[in-house]
């Protein structure tokens, strides 16, 4: 009884987990719910049959192999990045430092525009690349290109907190028992960010799976070659095929819940560890 | 003597060497990541104010100011006013009744919060449509009442607020869970009403973070592009945001006119981006201020 008193010193408990719980199931548990709900309309069979037509599928393809290429170009490149602003000193490393989070800050339509006019044939990058036969705008590179783009803050911002917190001795230790500088890194360093890069990761495939603004102006949207399945579902939208639309949004959500869950075991797991030591 | 100093001198360079890297390496990995930055976040930001201005100030300044734009703009800003606050609200709630009480279920409310996150855009538009479109479930009952959520301004309004929905709660959560309970209980013990303590107590003292999630809420709230463009029906001048008219104007191949409204939103990131700096910098000093205090 008394410890029951205790945790309910402080009003509002009632009001705030009450109004809580409404707003969230207001704007997001049902509206949420009625994807499910309205594929129930399609029988077992009828889904299916949707979500694996050669066109969907080849969505799905280009979705996943760009988003994890693009999470792993972020992935060694947002290590290199973040390494050198908590390490190094440069002339405008402040100024950089905030730019990273400029995919966060950027509206992807601009985002998507910008790319295509640099590396559009006549652009300030395509007309290099595209003598040498690379071709990135209006391909899957192009695709590629605008996810890694929208991912770039991710492992930066994870790993960029860890690098700092990390304490010198044990690099001082390892280097003092003979470790040159490579082994250190590779046996004191990279154990220790780890957990935090592979968040970094998960967020930006995460982040780029759903993407749809950046992607479709670089894309070209050619049917089997260059379409992702948010633009699909859209598609669907525009020919009032209702029922094929909300069936390939479930096989989106669903894979979506499972990267989350994911992501939320990682953290737990890195935290778990870290509490720990 | 002389000796002793020369191996203390010998120890230091060994030392040094060995939790730093080469020069060489460290200027090669600079250069790779500022390559890296260069490509990716430089080279567009110059080319969006460059393809702006390719047809002079007089193209850029008539394509900001032309009628559709200007609604745009409108509409944006309303979408943004009316989501900012709600969420706000919403997440000020939420930090609240998870960081101040004890519930079952406290991780998994935590988990659903950030759901809106893992939801392509294009999804959140579709599910408004699903509920509230012709073929949905309030379809015909909205007709019948002469109402439109659905290609109307309510409609992106819902998926506004849709996506922006965590943002404010995630950055609130943390920090209210780090401050603890022992301020408001002696403001309680002390005779505060609950609001006067909410209001004197722990919003000041949660302040910087608040103001961090309603910059990145309103940034994103006007940058919406796939939710809002689902539900919006791009009717000019009526259900265009300013993303939704790039959109447009990029399809209609009018390119000078589609970067000058771009070089609007991007103006509003890079605004974005310093706000975000200076309050992530007075943070930081508030932080450091009450450490300083505690130790002396």
């Amino acid at each position: 009884m008394a410890s029951q008193k205790k945790k309910h010193l402080l009003p509002g408990f009632g009001l705030s987990l009450g109004y809580t719980l409404v707003y969230l199931s207001l704007i997001v548990l049902i509206p949420l719910a009625a994807v499910f709900l309205r594929t129930t309309e399609l029988s077992w069979h009828e889904f299916c049959a949707v979500v694996t037509t050669p066109r969907v599928v080849a969505t799905y393809k280009l979705t996943f192999g760009a988003s994890l290429l693009a999470a792993v170009i972020n992935l060694v490149f947002g290590l290199l990045t973040a390494w050198v602003l908590v390490r190094y000193q440069f002339f405008g490393k402040k100024v950089l430092d905030a730019l990273v989070d400029l995919p966060f800050a950027l509206p992807t339509a601009v985002a998507g525009i910008a790319l295509t006019a640099i590396y559009a044939p006549n652009g300030w990058l395509g007309q290099w690349l595209e003598p040498h036969g690379i071709k990135v705008a209006f391909t899957p590179l192009g695709v590629v290109v605008a996810l890694t783009f929208i991912g770039l803050p991710f492992v930066v911002r994870t790993v960029q907190p860890v690098l700092e917190d990390f304490s010198a001795e044990a690099e001082e230790a390892a280097a003092s028992l003979g470790a040159n500088r490579w082994q250190t890194f590779y046996k004191i360093i990279l154990p220790a960010i780890w957990p935090a890069l592979l968040t970094g990761f998960s967020l930006a495939f995460a982040r780029a799976v759903g993407e749809y603004g950046s992607v479709i102006f670089i894309a070209g949207n050619m049917p089997m070659i260059s379409e992702i399945t948010p633009l699909m579902i859209i598609t669907k939208l525009e020919q009032y095929d209702y029922a094929g639309a909300t069936a390939i949004a479930v096989v989106m959500l669903v894979i979506s819940f499972v990267l989350l869950l994911l992501i939320n075991l990682l953290q737990w797991w890195s935290n778990h560890r870290h509490g720990n030591k | 003597m002389h000796n002793t100093q020369f191996q203390q001198y010998q120890g230091k360079v060994a030392f040094k060497r060995a939790t730093s890297e080469p020069a060489w390496v460290r200027w090669g990995l600079i250069g790779l990541a500022l390559a890296f930055l260069g490509l990716f976040l430089l080279i567009p930001l110059a080319a969006v104010f460059s393809e702006a201005l390719r047809k002079g100030w007089g193209v850029y300044l008539a394509a900001i100011t032309e009628a559709d734009a200007l609604s745009a703009m409108k509409l944006t800003l309303i979408a943004s006013l009316i989501s900012v606050p709600l969420n706000l609200v919403f997440g000020v709630a939420a930090a609240w009744a998870i960081t101040k009480f004890d519930f079952k279920g406290k991780s998994f409310l935590i988990t659903l919060i950030d759901l809106p996150f893992a939801v392509s855009p294009v999804i959140a538009g579709l599910i408004f449509v699903l509920i509230f479109g012709l073929q949905g479930w309030f379809g015909e009952w909205l007709i019948d009442h002469d109402l439109k959520v659905v290609f109307a301004v309510p409609g992106i309004v819902l998926a506004t607020i849709f996506v922006t929905f965590p943002f404010v709660a995630r950055e609130l959560i943390p920090l209210m869970q780090a401050q603890g309970k022992e301020e408001e209980e002696a403001a309680l013990v002390l005779g505060a009403s609950g609001w006067k303590m909410l209001w004197h107590v722990t919003l000041p003292n949660v302040k910087w973070g608040l103001i961090y999630g309603v910059i990145l809420t309103n940034a994103r709230a006007m940058g919406e592009f796939g939710a809002v463009s689902v539900v919006s029906g791009h009717i000019r001048g009526l259900t265009n945001t300013m993303p939704l008219h790039v959109e447009i104007l990029y399809n209609e191949y009018n390119y000078a006119a589609a970067f000058a409204v771009a070089s609007l939103l991007t103006l509003l990131a890079l605004v974005t981006l310093v706000l975000k700096t200076y309050v992530e910098w007075q943070a930081s000093r508030d932080a450091a201020n009450i450490e300083k205090e505690v130790t002396a």
